[in-house]
């Protein structure tokens, strides 16, 4: 274990501490500098309005037609602006300070290329349902539609990918438009919500008040989430849950949003049925509790897609049968009725055909279907529950979790994922990236806790991990907040490490090198035959990258090091980063081929059923290798 | 609940037919490209849309026909509903409606077969509206099918420019989809 670079400041604990004494003070010092010197302009009222939303932080990055708002942000000291190093990361930061607090997360970039560089983290937040407010400036008006210097017309390539988005010209339209915004953000199905303002309305001056949330309603006859389910309907369920033999609660991430766990839980407890998650629904329930059941789909665990192919009745809450999920529809769950409960109608019947649909948010149907819920004695599924034990010991014994990081001293990435959560006493936000580690993550994270898992679900953007655990550290600033990436995705946006260290946000980095785009080398091994191509990934020294951007760095390569390495990374002053250097071939498994369905999942590929990475076995056959043997 | 057969059936496979889908949206600048944007992204075919304001200068009314089975409309409708500036959407392709289309059609002509075409467009509830030397416009209202059989009529006298404006609906009696729209 070596270690190198060193930036001196406050504890994880400590930063903490600072952080939340720094924002008190700010809290506090709400008399603008400059109050009654200036007229109010739009720059001003935008400010304002982000502030009466309950938003304190802004992830941003200046530009000429944004520059009005920067001539006035220090007049508004209570609203922090984190400076990114690139505007990707400022939507990643807005996102994972939303998924991680619940609170709206908020982006500013200027227009043009700004502008464009927040499009992917607006498509991630889309995907995902975040709620995420992002901010753009534009040409004066005048200059609108003329391809003027550093304008594009990013109103036209956000509407696809937006809840909603605005072109705001004049600075009397900012208050109400920006309230609306975040209520659109947040209500109902969040998701991101853009306005894009131009420089004459940032610049003009304005008497504009805010409006109140209900004049923000009333002010939108088109928008109207619908929160109660039919009670008919949900009648209906009660019935179906009192006849079914083998339940299965399938809980999404719109069980996270509606912070309905503690309705999941009693459901699940009085009717005993177990839960299963997906990528989203991780922390849905405590993975201890003995309902819990696991991570289904594509990298789920064997018994828990197992359980969903054998049951007679699924009950889906806030998720969306998506491909990643339900493998091909023709195979998925041949014996059960589906429930699907969503507060999006256009969810119900567009990847299932719904036997028992619900509209409606998850807590308050839930909470309506609680009373009417028969009490199921636990010795009623005794049967049941002994068949789902043995397959959860069969699947898990067969899996590399608890034993791989064993073998041969190999440094397997499940080990050092599970070493990190209980080194954080499973009690941390985990960042995940795209790829490989983002499978393992999911698998052996150990989650305890609601919104304690960050994960790029429905877009899957690599480069997510690092900028998103940088939103979580500073939107929760009490609980640690690892990052943990492949070395592809880590590269998209290491960036941002100059961010961390100069804001001292204390995001603690694992780096899973396999040297690889793993999950390409995964899928041309096992869906191309072994035909390789540019799956093979060069990094520097990422000691020495550490040291020149001035965060303390660890370097592991043997199973015994990785304990030592996150306690000391845990202790260290700010941000910190691990090297792990784990298997450069270990796959994910079980693996779902597409197109394939869920009582089709491999489990281990080649012929004697060993994975194909070195260890017990020693080195395998690598048809890229010339010297390891030839093709297979 | 209907018990489920071994394979399950996928949403939409069911038989394909025109839809007509009457939605009132506010009467915004980029509304229209928001409803045209998402019937693009979704995958939804339009075959013809008819836009203009309503009763109320703040809001307007499109029409629009869409060929698909019943999951695949529904799911259209309930996109559409999601876009903010939608106030209202309803499938009326089965109630009871009026359906009209209004065409020009401007139909290649000599001093001999004028009066040909100028017959032709009266037994069929239209009307000539221009008469030149070498050219006259009909102009017809009606039902879509009643516009197919003229059109094909006056194909016979060489059709030089055909401009349709698809189908506006609007229900028969008394009710109105405008005073469904909550506010
Ligand atoms: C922005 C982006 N580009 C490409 C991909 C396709 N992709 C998915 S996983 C993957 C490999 C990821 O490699 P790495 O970050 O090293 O993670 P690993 O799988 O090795 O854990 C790629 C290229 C993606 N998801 N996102
Ligand atoms: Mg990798």
């Amino acid at each position: 274990m070596t270690q190198a670079g060193h930036v001196p400041g406050a504890g994880t604990p400590a930063a903490s501490a600072a952080e939340r004494a720094r924002r008190d003070m700010l809290r506090d010092a709400r008399v603008t500098a400059r109050d009654g010197v200036r007229p109010r302009i739009g720059a001003d009222a935008l400010c304002e309005a982000i502030l009466l939303q309950g938003s304190d932080t802004i992830w941003g990055y200046p530009g000429g037609v944004i520059l009005p708002l920067y001539d006035v942000l220090v007049d508004h000291p209570e609203l922090r602006h984190i400076l990114v190093r690139h505007e990707q990361a400022a939507s990643h930061a807005a996102d994972g300070y939303a998924r991680a607090s619940g609170n709206v997360g908020v982006c500013l970039g200027t227009s043009g290329p700004g502008a464009t560089n927040l499009v992917t983290g607006i498509g991630t937040a889309m995907l995902d349902s975040v709620p995420v407010v992002v901010i753009t400036g534009n040409v004066p008006n005048a200059l609108i539609g003329k391809d003027a210097f550093q304008e594009i017309d990013i109103t036209g390539i956000t509407l696809p990918m937006t809840k909603h988005n605005y072109l705001v010209r004049s600075a009397d339209e900012i208050p109400h438009v920006i309230a609306e915004a975040f209520h659109l953000a947040r209500s109902g199905r969040p998701g991101p919500v853009h306005v894009d303002i131009t420089k004459d309305a940032l610049m003009g001056e304005t008497k504009a008040t805010h409006p109140s949330t209900a004049e923000i309603e009333s002010g939108l006859p088109g928008y109207k989430p619908k929160l109660d389910g039919h009670p008919r309907q949900i009648k209906l369920l009660a019935e179906a849950i009192a006849g079914a033999k083998r339940p299965v609660i399938l809980a999404g991430h719109g069980v996270l949003i509606a912070g309905a766990e503690r309705e999941l839980l009693e459901l699940a407890r009085t009717a005993h049925i177990p839960i299963t998650w997906t990528l989203l629904g991780i922390g849905v329930i405590d993975e201890t509790d003995p309902l819990a059941y696991g991570y289904m789909g594509m990298h789920g665990w064997k018994h828990v897609n197992r359980a969903i192919q054998s049951a007679d009745l699924l009950i889906g809450i806030g998720m969306r049968f998506d491909d990643r999920v339900t493998g091909n529809v023709r195979t998925y769950a041949p014996k059960a009725k589906i429930v699907h409960i969503d507060i999006d109608p256009a969810e119900i019947g567009k990847n299932v055909v719904a036997d028992l649909p619900i509209v409606g948010d998850a807590k308050h149907v839930l909470d309506a279907l609680l009373p009417l819920v028969t009490k199921v004695d636990p010795a009623t599924r005794a049967d049941y529950f002994a068949e789902l034990a043995a397959w959860r010991t069969e699947s898990e014994g067969s899996s590399w979790h608890g034993s791989g990081g064993f073998r041969d001293g190999v440094l397997s990435a499940d080990f050092v994922v599970d070493r990190i959560a209980a080194g954080s006493n499973f009690d941390a936000n985990l960042t995940a990236d795209v790829g490989q580690n983002q499978m393992w993550v999911a698998r052996y994270g150990g989650f305890r806790r609601a919104n304690s898992h960050l994960s790029s679900g429905g877009l899957g953007t690599m480069g997510f991990a690092l900028p998103a655990a940088m939103g979580a550290a500073v939107a929760v600033p009490e609980k640690v907040s690892w990052a943990i990436a492949g070395d592809g995705g880590f590269q998209m946006t290491l960036q941002e490490l100059a961010t961390i260290v100069q804001e001292r946000i204390p995001v603690k980095i694992a780096l899973m090198d396999n040297k690889k785009l793993g999950m390409i080398r995964q899928w041309q091994e096992i869906v191309y035959g072994g035909n390789y191509h540019s799956e093979q990934l060069a990094g520097p020294d990422y000691l020495k990258l550490c040291e020149a951007y001035g965060l303390p760095a660890w370097k592991v390569s043997k199973p015994e090091e990785v304990d030592a390495a996150v306690a000391a990374a845990l202790a260290a002053d700010g941000p910190a980063l691990i090297w792990f250097e784990i298997a450069e071939r270990q796959n994910v498994y079980p693996m779902m081929p597409a197109g394939k369905g869920l009582s089709d999942l491999i489990d281990k590929w080649g012929d004697d059923g060993e994975d194909v990475t070195e260890g017990a076995t020693g080195p395998r056959v690598d048809p890229m290798d010339p010297t390891s043997g030839g093709a297979k | 609940m209907t018990p489920t057969s071994t394979a399950r059936s996928l949403p939409g496979s069911g038989e394909e037919r025109r839809h007509l889908i009457v939605a009132i949206v506010n009467n915004k600048p980029g509304v229209l490209n928001r409803v045209a944007s998402l019937m693009r992204a979704r995958n939804f075919n339009i075959e013809s849309l008819a836009v203009s304001v309503t009763e109320r200068s703040d809001t307007s009314r499109m029409t629009l026909t869409i060929v698909g089975d019943e999951v695949h409309v529904e799911q259209a409708a309930k996109q559409l509903y999601k876009l903010i500036d939608v106030l209202k959407v309803q499938d009326v392709t089965d109630e009871s409606i009026v359906e009209h289309e209004f065409a020009l059609i401007k139909v290649r002509a000599t001093k001999r077969t004028r009066p040909e075409i100028v017959s032709v467009a009266e037994m069929h509830r239209s009307k000539v509206v221009d008469l030149g030397d070498e050219a006259v416009i009909v102009e017809a209202v009606g039902e879509p099918a009643e516009i197919d059989t003229l059109v094909e009529l006056l194909r016979e006298f060489g059709i030089k420019e055909l401009v349709r404006t698809g189908s506006v609906v609007m229900s028969r009696g008394s009710g109105s989809i405008e005073e469904q729209v909550k506010r």
